[in-house]
């Protein structure tokens, strides 16, 4: 079950980037001000690399590296 | 020794001295960063007036990047820096940085006395406030967590967690007192504040800073770091070692996504939105709002400590995603009630009749502004305020310019303690994610380069998903009209989405021993 959802997560992240520049290009072109523009980019700019941190952490799910976690922090 | 008997000792001296000095700086640092937002409205007339575009923009920047970039970019330059020299030095210097902006914002001359300098400076400075932000709780949290013995490490971390509410506690009270104080008439009072008293929070800030740095400077480094750094074992590069590594990245990443994120939507939803929804969907009037607001926090915040010594006898995870799903089943709900709860019963007064005032106020150009008042008691005891206000040109008496009207609703004692007992579910829900969440990672990275590594997804966690909670949620419920309650998809969402990671991901173990032996 891990490594199955390690896809759902893989997929999420291109997903998300993609609804969210559409959106944001959508609502910018709807309303051209600079707070609109300002308020969109830091949200794309902020959560793209969430999305890509949403992928990696699929590809390691899927991976099954978190199939057994260090039992303690000394183990990292 | 057993858990058992671990947990039937009593707080010593030497550890009570150390929570004490970690809570009260944090909470300061927390009172200076929410007394920016509370005052945001007050603030922008002084400094970021919509006739300068520039200003305008500047106070656009100030709220999103001080929140959502600043603060994780703060996360990595001190937790590096803490990792490298130390937590007591580091957190020390997140303090100071974090006190001196806020003094000096509440000194910075208005935009009117020295013009686009105005806006500049408290943008420079609100940025500070919110790098100081990213480094000091991670400091709090993991030199609490290195002088608390094994199997007592949620409960003693857990005063650090009632303080980002404690924070918000302390600054809606300043702020609601000095409102009221300035003037013996209330109208006056008001604004006198929104005229100048609105910078004595800001200033009485440094007095508090004062007290907590020295209570700081005379607490000793934390006992793990200080054996690692005399045996040479600190980490050269903890940027490298944090997120470069994979077998430690991947926690990082479990630690955003399984819990940071989740948790970080339930707190803003809980603490933020709720106050916004009351105050802009309900249009309750201001001081009913916070005081509802301040009640339910003062209910509520013992039990940050309840669930983090919980948390050690039946462990971090499900105490957590627990917090989660309630808050995923049961956000609409609430929020419907809450809406209801201040619906008006019809649309005319039942009761108590209605008044009306109306006031002309000369303007220079020779018209004058007629600022026109109608209060409403209805039935179920809900009195509600209608301010209009209007231009009566001096040669056409019968023509209105564009006018602007604002409600406001008083809601009755019955009322507004069901509202408060709604808060308090939403702020226990809080409690229950945020209350176990610095044992949980700390105990999830190795001293060396733990500073960092937890820093990061919890600021992430906390300042891009929580943050956002508000702006979100408003903008969905201006893009979707019918649902008033459709902000809230975006907490559920996240929220959902991170219990089920979490459940699937996390562990369920207490790491007993966060001393790294081996090192």
């Amino acid at each position: 079950m891990k490594r199955a959802l390690g896809l759902l997560w893989m997929a999420l992240g291109p997903l998300a980037i993609w609804h969210l520049t559409a959106t944001a290009l959508d609502q910018i072109t709807l309303k051209p001000t600079l707070d609109t523009k300002i308020q969109w980019g830091v949200f794309v700019g902020v959560f793209v690399p969430i999305a890509i941190g949403l992928v990696i952490f699929g590809y390691y799910a899927f991976r099954g590296e978190y199939d057994q976690l260090p039992s303690k922090s000394d183990d990292l | 020794m057993n858990g058992a008997t671990i947990q039937d000792q009593p707080i010593t001296t030497g550890i009570r001295k150390v929570i004490w000095a970690s809570s009260l700086g944090t909470l300061i640092e927390w009172y200076d960063f929410y007394i920016f937002g509370s005052l945001a409205t007050v603030i922008a007339t002084q400094f970021f007036p919509k006739s300068d575009p520039t200003a305008a923009l500047l106070s656009v920047l100030a709220t999103f990047a001080a929140g959502f970039i600043v603060r994780p970019f703060g996360a990595l330059v001190f937790g590096r820096i803490g990792d490298i020299v130390g937590r007591k030095y580091t957190f020390l210097l997140t303090l100071i940085i974090m006190g001196g902006s806020t003094f000096c914002i509440g000194l910075v001359p208005s935009y009117e006395t020295i013009g686009f300098a105005a806006p500049i400076i408290v943008l420079v400075l609100r940025l500070l406030q919110g790098l100081a932000l990213g480094g000091e709780y991670g400091g709090a949290a993991t030199y609490v967590a290195e002088h608390a013995p094994p199997g007592r490490r949620g409960f003693y971390t857990s005063w650090i967690q009632t303080t980002a509410t404690l924070g918000l506690f302390v600054s809606l009270g300043v702020i609601l007192i000095t409102r009221h104080i300035l003037d013996s008439d209330p109208a006056t009072s008001i604004a006198k504040f929104n005229d100048w008293g609105w910078r004595i929070p800001f200033l009485v800030s440094i007095v508090l800073v004062g007290v907590s740095v020295y209570i700081r400077l005379k607490m000793h480094e934390s006992p793990l770091f200080a054996k690692l750094k005399s045996e040479g074992k600190t980490s050269t590069n903890p940027l490298k070692e944090s997120f470069g590594r994979k077998r430690n990245l991947k926690m990082v990443l479990l630690a955003l996504f399984g819990a940071t994120m989740g948790q970080g939507v339930v707190w803003y939803t809980g603490q933020f939105y709720a106050q916004s929804f009351l105050e802009n969907t309900c249009k309750l009037d201001f001081d009913q709002s916070r005081t509802i607001l301040i009640w339910a926090i003062l209910f509520a915040t013992p039990f940050f400590v309840v669930f983090g010594a919980w948390s050690d006898r039946i462990g971090r995870k499900w105490i957590m995603l627990a917090g989660m799903a309630l808050a995923v089943c049961t956000y609409r709900p609430l929020f419907r009630a809450m809406e209801q709860a201040t619906a008006l019963p019809d649309r005319w007064p039942m009761a108590g009749g209605s008044t009306h005032q109306e006031e002309l106020q000369p303007l220079a150009s020779g018209h004058a502004l007629r600022i026109s008042t109608d209060a409403f008691d209805f039935a179920n005891g809900i009195h509600v305020v209608g301010v209009t206000t209007d231009t009566l040109f001096q040669h056409r008496p019968h023509s209105r310019s564009k006018y602007t009207a604002t409600i406001t609703k008083q809601v009755p004692s019955g009322t507004y303690w069901k509202l408060v007992g709604i808060v308090f579910l939403l702020i226990l829900y809080v409690t229950m994610v945020y209350g176990p969440i610095a044992a949980f990672l700390v105990e999830l990275f190795p001293t060396r380069i733990r500073y960092t590594s937890m820093s990061l997804p919890y600021h992430i966690g906390n300042g891009v998903f929580g943050g956002l909670t508000p702006f979100i949620a408003t903008l969905l419920t201006t893009l979707h009209m019918g649902d008033r309650l459709v902000g809230l998809w975006y907490p559920i969402l996240i929220a959902g989405a991170s219990c089920v990671i979490g459940a699937v991901y996390l562990g369920g173990r207490i790491d007993n021993d966060v001393h790294d032996r081996s090192l």
